[in-house]
Parts: C-alpha cells; sequence; structure tokens
C-alpha cells in the first residue's frame, strides 16, 4: 500500500489489527510524506524519525507476541502522532517556539503524552507553535513560520498550527495540540481539520509548559470526531500531578450507533453573527446548523449577551496569567543566559534578548493589569466580568444541549496581514475565546469552503464535561457530509 | 488611554524586560490601543459580582505529606547554563 499515510487514525489501527500493513509501514508513510512537505510548510521544530521508527518497530513485536498469545493490544498501538512543542517529552528538547529555550531537555513527559504512549503510539516528531502559545497565526514562533496546505500564502492558524497543519497535509492522522484562547479550534477551522478543547480541568496539565494557568487546556486534532474522540477518551481524566484535574468519570465515546440526532437541542447565538464577517463563514455555519436539524436536532435561538467582553476580560487575564508564569525565564536554571555582572542586568537582558515580540507585549500588558493602582480596574474588573461570560452559559445550557457558532469571523487570512497590528490579530480569536473564560468543552470541525478554497469551520460548545455531546454531534454530522475527506491539493 | 513613555519603562523594569527605545515607543502605541479597547469593561457594572478564581467547583486537593524522591540532581542541572558543585552559579546577589 502506498497512501497510508491517508487512513484515520481509526482506519489505521483497524488495518494494523488486521494484519493488513505494518506500524513500521504506516509510519515510513507518514514520514515519506513529512519529507515531501515539511520543507513547503514548515510544520515541525523537531522531527524524530529514528525513535519513531524504533518505536513502531517495537509495536510490531509487541502486536505479533500478542497475536502468538491472543492477549490484548493497547488501544493506540503503533499509531503515529505529532506533539505541539509545548508538551514536555523527557529527552526531546522542549522550545515552545522560543528562542529562549532553543537547548532545553524536560526532564519528564506530560500526562497527556505519557497516557497516549502507554496506549502505544508512536511520535513523529514535537510540531511549529507561536511562541509560548501566544498568538493566532504561528508566525510568533522563533523556528519561522507555518503555511497553510490550502494555501501557502496564508496562516495555519495558532498557536497549535504545526499540529493542524500536519493534520490537513496528512503527515500524521492525529496531533495534540494546547488551547488557551482558541489554539486548537482556530488552526483546526483554518486547516479544515477536527479539533478539541476540552473541558478545563478534564485532560491534565501536567507537562503543559504554562501560559495562562486559568485557561489552558490540551486538546487534540484528527481528521475526523472519531478519531479526535479516541485520542481524549485516552488523555482525559484524573490526575494527581494538576491540582486543577478533576476526578470525574470519563464517559466511553460509543461513535458507531445510528447517525440521529432526534432529541438534541441546538442553541445559536445571535451574538456570534456580527457585523464584519466574511459572508461564507456565516453561511456555512449557518447551513451546517441546518444539517443538524436535519438530522434530528431541534435549533432554538440562545443569548451570550456578554460575548463583546469576552476579547478585552482575555487580554487582560491571560496575560496577567502569563506575566507570572513567564517569571521563571531568568536565564537561572534553564534557558539561555546572557551574562552580565550584576543579578538584575542577568534577568533584564536574558529576558530582554530571549523573548520575542508578542510574549514581551503579553508580559508587559498583565504587569501593567497587576500593577498597583491599575489592578482593581483591570485586572479585577476582568474577573468580575469573567463570572458575567460563565453566568451566561450555564443560563443558555438550561435549555440547549450544545451551542454551535462559527470558529472565527473568517477563514485564514494571509501571512503578514496582521503582523503591524496586535489588536487586529486578536480579534480573530472573538468566538473562540469565552470557550476558555467559561472553562467549557468546544469542537471544532470543517463545514464548508469559501470561494478562495478556504476550510470553514464550525464550532460546537457544550456543558463541563460533556465532551461526548459535541463528538456524538460532529461524528452525526460527519456521516452524510464529506468536508472533513477533502485533501489540500499539495498532500494528494 | 495613553501610555507615557516613562509608564511603559516602569512596567518594562516591572517585569525585568530590558527593551531598546523603538521597542519602548512601539510597546507604548500598541498598549495603549489595546488598554483602550478594553477600557469597555469599566462601562460595566458589576457590583455584587464576585471575581471568577476558578471556572471549577471548589473542592480540597489536599493530600497526605510523604516524602518522595524528587529528580536525579543531573537531570535538574542539564538545562541551567552555569553550575558548580551540583549547584546554580549565579551572579552575586549582594555587594
Amino acid at each position: 500500500m502506498t497512501d497510508l499515510h491517508q487512513l484515520t487514525a481509526i482506519e489505521a489501527l483497524e488495518g494494523l489489527n488486521l494484519g493488513k500493513f505494518s506500524s513500521l509501514e504506516l509510519t515510513r508513510a507518514c514520514l515519506k510524506q513529512i519529507d515531501a512537505l515539511e520543507p513547503g510548510l514548515h510544520t515541525f521544530i523537531t522531527r524524530t524519525t529514528e525513535q519513531a521508527l524504533s518505536q513502531a518497530l517495537a509495536a510490531d513485536t509487541t502486536r505479533a507476541a500478542a497475536r502468538q498469545d491472543g492477549s490484548p493490544v493497547p488501544p493506540l498501538l503503533g499509531l503515529p502522532l505529532a506533539v505541539k512543542d509545548i508538551l514536555a517529552l523527557s529527552g526531546v528538547r522542549c522550545t515552545c517556539g522560543s528562542k529562549i529555550l532553543e537547548h532545553f531537555m524536560p526532564p519528564y513527559t506530560a500526562t497527556s503524552v505519557q497516557r497516549l504512549l502507554d496506549a502505544g503510539v508512536v511520535v513523529l516528531g514535537k510540531t511549529n507553535t507561536d511562541e509560548y502559545a501566544m498568538g493566532s497565526s504561528t508566525e510568533n514562533s522563533a523556528y519561522g513560520r507555518t503555511f497553510n496546505p490550502w494555501d501557502i500564502l496564508r496562516v495555519p492558524g495558532g498557536s497549535s498550527g504545526g499540529s493542524a497543519a500536519a493534520v490537513a497535509a496528512r503527515m500524521t492522522p492525529v496531533a495534540l495540540g494546547t488551547d488557551t484562547g482558541g489554539s486548537v479550534r482556530q488552526p483546526a477551522s483554518y486547516c479544515g481539520v477536527t479539533g478539541i478543547k476540552p473541558t478545563y480541568g478534564r485532560v491534565s496539565r501536567y507537562g503543559l509548559v504554562a501560559y495562562g494557568s486559568s485557561l489552558d487546556s490540551v486538546g487534540a486534532f484528527g481528521r475526523t470526531a472519531e478519531d479526535v474522540a479516541l485520542l481524549f477518551s485516552i488523555m482525559a481524566g484524573h490526575d494527581s500531578l494538576d491540582a486543577t484535574s478533576m476526578d470525574v468519570p470519563v464517559p466511553q465515546i460509543h461513535l458507531n450507533g445510528e447517525a440521529s440526532l432526534k432529541g438534541l437541542r441546538v442553541g445559536v447565538p445571535r451574538e456570534y453573527f456580527i457585523s464584519g464577517m466574511q459572508p461564507e463563514v456565516e453561511s456555512g455555519v449557518k447551513q451546517a446548523v441546518q444539517q443538524l436539524a436535519a438530522l434530528g436536532a431541534s435549533v432554538r435561538e440562545v443569548h451570550l449577551p456578554h460575548t463583546e467582553y469576552a476579547l478585552p476580560v482575555y487580554y487582560l487575564i491571560a496575560p496577567a496569567e502569563a506575566s507570572a508564569n513567564l517569571a521563571r525565564y531568568d536565564g537561572i536554571r534553564f534557558g539561555e543566559r546572557k551574562d552580565a555582572d550584576a543579578m538584575w542586568e542577568v534577568y533584564y537582558r536574558t529576558r530582554g534578548a530571549g523573548f520575542g515580540a508578542e510574549v514581551k507585549r503579553r508580559i508587559m500588558l498583565g504587569t501593567y493589569a497587576l500593577s498597583a493602582g491599575y489592578y482593581d480596574a483591570y485586572y479585577g474588573q476582568a474577573q468580575k466580568v469573567r463570572t458575567l461570560i460563565k453566568r451566561d452559559f450555564e443560563k443558555a445550557f438550561e435549555s440547549v444541549d450544545v451551542i454551535a457558532t462559527p470558529v472565527a469571523p473568517t477563514t485564514a487570512f494571509r501571512a503578514g496581514e496582521h503582523s503591524n497590528d496586535p489588536l487586529a490579530m486578536y480579534l480573530e480569536d472573538v468566538f473562540t475565546l469565552p470557550c476558555n473564560l467559561a472553562g467549557v468543552p468546544g469542537l471544532a470541525f470543517p463545514v464548508g469552503f469559501d470561494k478562495a478554497g478556504m476550510p470553514v469551520g464550525m464550532q460546537l460548545m457544550g456543558p463541563h464535561f460533556r465532551e461526548d455531546i459535541l463528538f456524538r454531534a460532529a461524528h452525526a454530522y460527519q456521516k452524510v457530509t464529506d468536508w472533513h475527506k477533502r485533501i489540500p491539493g499539495i498532500a494528494k | 488611554m495613553t501610555l507615557t513613555l516613562t509608564e511603559v519603562e516602569h512596567i518594562a523594569e516591572l517585569a525585568r524586560l530590558k527593551l531598546t527605545p523603538a521597542e519602548k515607543e512601539l510597546y507604548r502605541q500598541q498598549l495603549s490601543a489595546i488598554l483602550e479597547y478594553a477600557a469597555r469593561l469599566q462601562k460595566l457594572d458589576t457590583s455584587g459580582i464576585p471575581p471568577t478564581a476558578s471556572v471549577l467547583p471548589p473542592r480540597s486537593v489536599l493530600r497526605e505529606d510523604e516524602p518522595r524522591p524528587g529528580l536525579p540532581v543531573e537531570d535538574v542541572l542539564q538545562n541551567a547554563s552555569q553550575t558548580e558543585n551540583q549547584q546554580f552559579r549565579v551572579p552575586p546577589v549582594l555587594e
């Protein structure tokens, strides 16, 4: 077989289990696709090819042995995976897209990654990201930008742009991302793939390099809701190494049943259809909602009246948390150090030289929002308005099971378009931020294409810990549509 | 909302960031624009609204204080730019 890299995770695992091909063959097919497209797309910061080949070989040995004695095999045995370069994998450098961590070797592995390794995955490498996940385009990486496989003049979204682009380009069936304000869902939308941001506290953050600790969540990308649900169900669940990890049972997500959505109540908030948004995004999402209705769901309007405040709330709270989290990069215990005679001067120079422009901007913004005299007006007020946003969702979920919205106001924008205007860049996140502020789960998946051939994405949000409803709805949609099966020209 | 250069320098000092004159001026303009946008929050009446410290229900995450091994010292020191006698080496803090 020559097109193993085109398989979804479910298809690949089925083929492996039936002995149709080996993990080594599957992994080599992915590596070959990466070799062919990586020079043009730049989705990886660090590739782990040797390690991937030995993991694949070991997976094949394990499977052969299990076949001999009839024992069960781990659920993801031999499945290739790419990992965003902000999740720690012991023994592989973790740069977070930053120059300051160019040579950082994490001494331990993130829980989310470890659970997937225990389930048998083969790690192809660490993918590109905006520095410390701060960005909406993957242009803020110190290692160069990632290119959108659908149009290399455009950005893949961000900050998990490397993972989203790699999945779209058929370099890997699945990949890990992280989402603090939309960093899984927005690149999933821009690249035409499916991505989950789980409920806050659902997937352990242990080993995820911190950005905004009250917002950060570990998510996953795939080309189908089924694939993403599979990864999610293995990563999710309590971890004593993360104090915010919740001890809530993870339901078995069965997606093989009938595609009917009878009984599902879908809410559409008018606040997410704003003037200035791309008409094809609006019409694409509205058609997708009609498709959900055709599958048996009932659709009604809901209100999330504080939506317009999510952006200023987020861009005070996240930078405030970032300014505290990134205080650790002082050049002493890890990272590049700029030497000086005095201690303070080491800090100033190390941080001034090591951080990129956006990271410094957010540290400055957060420091200001927390500083004496401004704390109550900015950070304090933002935390109160966050409560209002969270209550909007609680109220909406009294009458609906899911909320359907666009993922972003536009399809992927051109590289460089927002480089000199941070506020315009932040506005790309306007529909993804509220989900993080309320801590609810969100799923993005493709529901069409615009005239330029760029994917349009829809976002489904659900109540806390009800990722299963989102997966069920998206899976039903994908059973009767084929947007998610389209392949970018360069990846064919 | 317009920040002065002095305010920008004060924030950079609090954040321990060495900025070039060009960076200071750029951040002065950009942060002013962002804070101007954020000013719309001031118009909302939030009296009686508690701040959200966590989106999760409050609960105890305490555990027994049982000693257990930490990471090996070599692993912890491997990323430091300067070490000496199994410790991090830093410039003098006190004169």
